[in-house]
């Protein structure tokens, strides 16, 4: 654990000693503020919520989540400094937790600097705001299942274009697997119950049912299992690819 | 247990390719052991598996008793590793990363601020402390490279080309630095340059194509040369053949080469036959014979030529076959 915790450190002050954290911080803040009352019509709907907020968080994420999660690995295997961090006494799931740790740390950071939007809300009307901090929580949990898909893919590649754009491929597909969009893919010639089971990792059906307030089980136990999953699967990608 | 360090029938693979191929060798504390090959030979790859970097194919080795399959991180936190090319965080500055390896290394309190300080005034990075190593001078980032490796004061050092890239005065430096903490710890360098084998090196294991090829010490090494306890002579060009021929006449003398004309003056090798010791016979006959000499000493052995011939260069043999 004392490891894990001295990684992330070390990993979260990568992120700011570069203008990638600032920048990303940035265009979160204005994305998240543009699509709100531009897109979501936050004033014209009239109504004390923060539904217009966070019902564009997952198209967000989908660009940002894998720039932040892109250099996690493919940076360390460019650079050789890979060689360095898996001969210090930690082990590899020790430092796969560590830097998803950092990079999810990141994101809270990044989320919990929209407080404002919050303030003003609660300034206008009279809003629910255990709706607002179960959306808040489901949106930190989409978040980390995203991370750590981007860090897995992060850590096939040297290259961090390439990290990039395959991770905002996969989130795109893990995102929309609940719509027709995915689903046409596999209907047809897929068995039902495959059909259903991709249907069910829809991370927005997950994110959504989380966001309507009522904190559901199932769908927190998903997002859970799945950065599990995927960190499991980091750590063997690395240990598989320190070879090459 | 006097060796530290333990290496057994060591095979690492990578696919088709073996790139290390049943080795062994152990290393004691108070040795430093040269670790030589030509590019691709195997030695870092040997070494990263030392490190616990990456899982042998088969065979083992063993660090203060610790099996690196077994024990990985007991292992790891008993070496200090100087990576090929020292790869840094090149977003921290040299402070912040020594402290970062500070912390992971378990160094606390007033025992890790002590380290730290050793280690900067060791490798003198003092006037570098607050810059972020991506903006360091090569020499400088091989200093941090080797700060970081001395850090926590461990038993055994790996380092792989330490002096790969320094300028002469930093080369010099490294090799005083080696020398002195090879006193109490077991230390494996990895290099091409062969000055450094004696230099700093109480051992030197030759590796090729995986393999073994050699083992002992640099005076053996030199013994192996043909060139070993050879008298070479500078005399005046005029005379050269005359006394070539005068010289070829001594008993145990196996060849004498004649160098390349330099300013009316060549110089001669004297081989003698079994690396016999010919500077008396070689004496007696200058002086007998009175060829003018300006210069003569003998020769330990050449070692770049001994490594040449254990190590049989590949594009060579690649010719060969076409």
């Amino acid at each position: 654990m004392r490891n894990v915790w001295i990684i992330a450190k070390r990993e979260l002050s990568a992120y700011f000693s570069t203008p990638l954290a600032y920048v990303f911080i940035v265009i979160f803040l204005a994305g998240t503020g543009a699509v709100t009352f531009f897109i979501g019509d936050f004033f014209g709907r009239g109504q004390a919520d923060l539904q217009s907020f966070f019902s564009f968080h997952p198209w967000l994420f989908l660009v940002l989540i894998p720039a932040i999660g892109m250099r996690l690995w493919a940076e360390e295997r460019k650079t050789g400094t890979i060689e360095l961090l898996m001969t210090l006494p930690v082990t590899t799931g020790e430092a796969v937790v560590g830097k998803f740790v950092a990079a999810w740390l990141f994101t809270g950071i990044a989320l919990g600097l929209t407080f404002p939007i919050w303030i003003s809300v609660n300034y206008l009307g009279d809003p629910d705001n255990g709706v607002i901090f179960a959306s808040y929580v489901g949106s930190m949990l989409m978040a980390g299942a995203l991370l750590a898909l981007a860090s897995c893919i992060s850590a096939l590649t040297r290259n961090q274009v390439i990290a990039f754009v395959i991770g905002a491929a996969a989130s795109f597909l893990f995102l929309m697997s609940g719509l027709d969009l995915v689903l046409g893919l596999f209907r047809g010639w897929a068995p039902a119950y495959v059909l259903e089971m991709v249907a069910s990792m829809s991370f927005l059906v997950h994110f959504q049912t989380i966001s309507e307030g009522v904190l559901p089980i199932p769908a927190i136990i998903f997002f859970l299992s799945m950065i599990t999953v995927c960190l499991f699967i980091n750590a063997q990608i690395v240990e598989l690819k320190k070879a090459s | 247990m006097s060796d530290l360090i333990e290496v057994e029938s060591l095979s690492k693979r990578f696919g088709a390719i073996v790139a290390v191929d049943d080795v062994s060798f152990s290393v004691a504390r108070g040795v430093v052991m040269g670790f030589l090959g030509p590019n691709g030979a195997g030695k870092s790859t040997t070494m990263r598996v030392i490190t616990g970097y990456l899982p042998p194919t088969s065979g083992t080795a063993r660090v203060l008793g610790h099996d690196i399959q077994k024990e990985p991180v007991e292992v790891k936190r008993r070496i200090g590793f100087l990576p090929e090319g020292a790869p840094l965080y090149g977003d921290m500055t040299v402070y912040s990363f020594l402290e970062f390896i500070a912390a992971i290394r378990q160094l606390h309190g007033p025992k890790r601020r002590q380290r730290i300080l050793y280690s900067i005034e060791r490798m003198g990075l003092e006037q570098v402390l607050y810059q972020r190593v991506e903006t360091l001078s090569k020499g400088f980032k091989r200093r941090v490279g080797f700060a970081q490796a001395i850090l926590h004061d461990p038993d055994v050092l790996i380092l792989d080309e330490p002096t790969d890239g320094l300028d002469p005065n930093q080369k010099h430096h490294v090799r005083e630095l080696i020398r002195e903490l090879g006193k109490d710890k077991a230390i494996i360098i990895s290099t091409h340059i062969l000055e450094e084998v004696d230099a700093v090196c109480d051992r030197a294991v030759i590796i090729d194509r995986g393999r073994v090829v050699s083992n002992g010490t640099p005076a053996e090494l030199h013994a192996r040369s043909k060139f070993h306890n050879s008298v070479v002579l500078r005399v005046r060009t005029d005379a050269a053949p005359k006394a070539a021929k005068i010289l070829r006449a001594i008993t145990h003398v196996a060849s004498v080469d004649t160098g390349a004309p330099q300013g009316g003056h060549v110089s001669l090798s004297v081989v003698p036959r079994d690396g016999r010791f010919i500077a008396d016979e070689v004496g007696i006959a200058v002086r007998q014979n009175g060829i003018e000499v300006d210069e003569m000493h003998t020769e330990s052995g050449k070692l770049d030529e001994v490594f040449r011939q254990m190590t049989v260069d590949r594009e060579q043999i690649l010719v060969a076959r076409r």
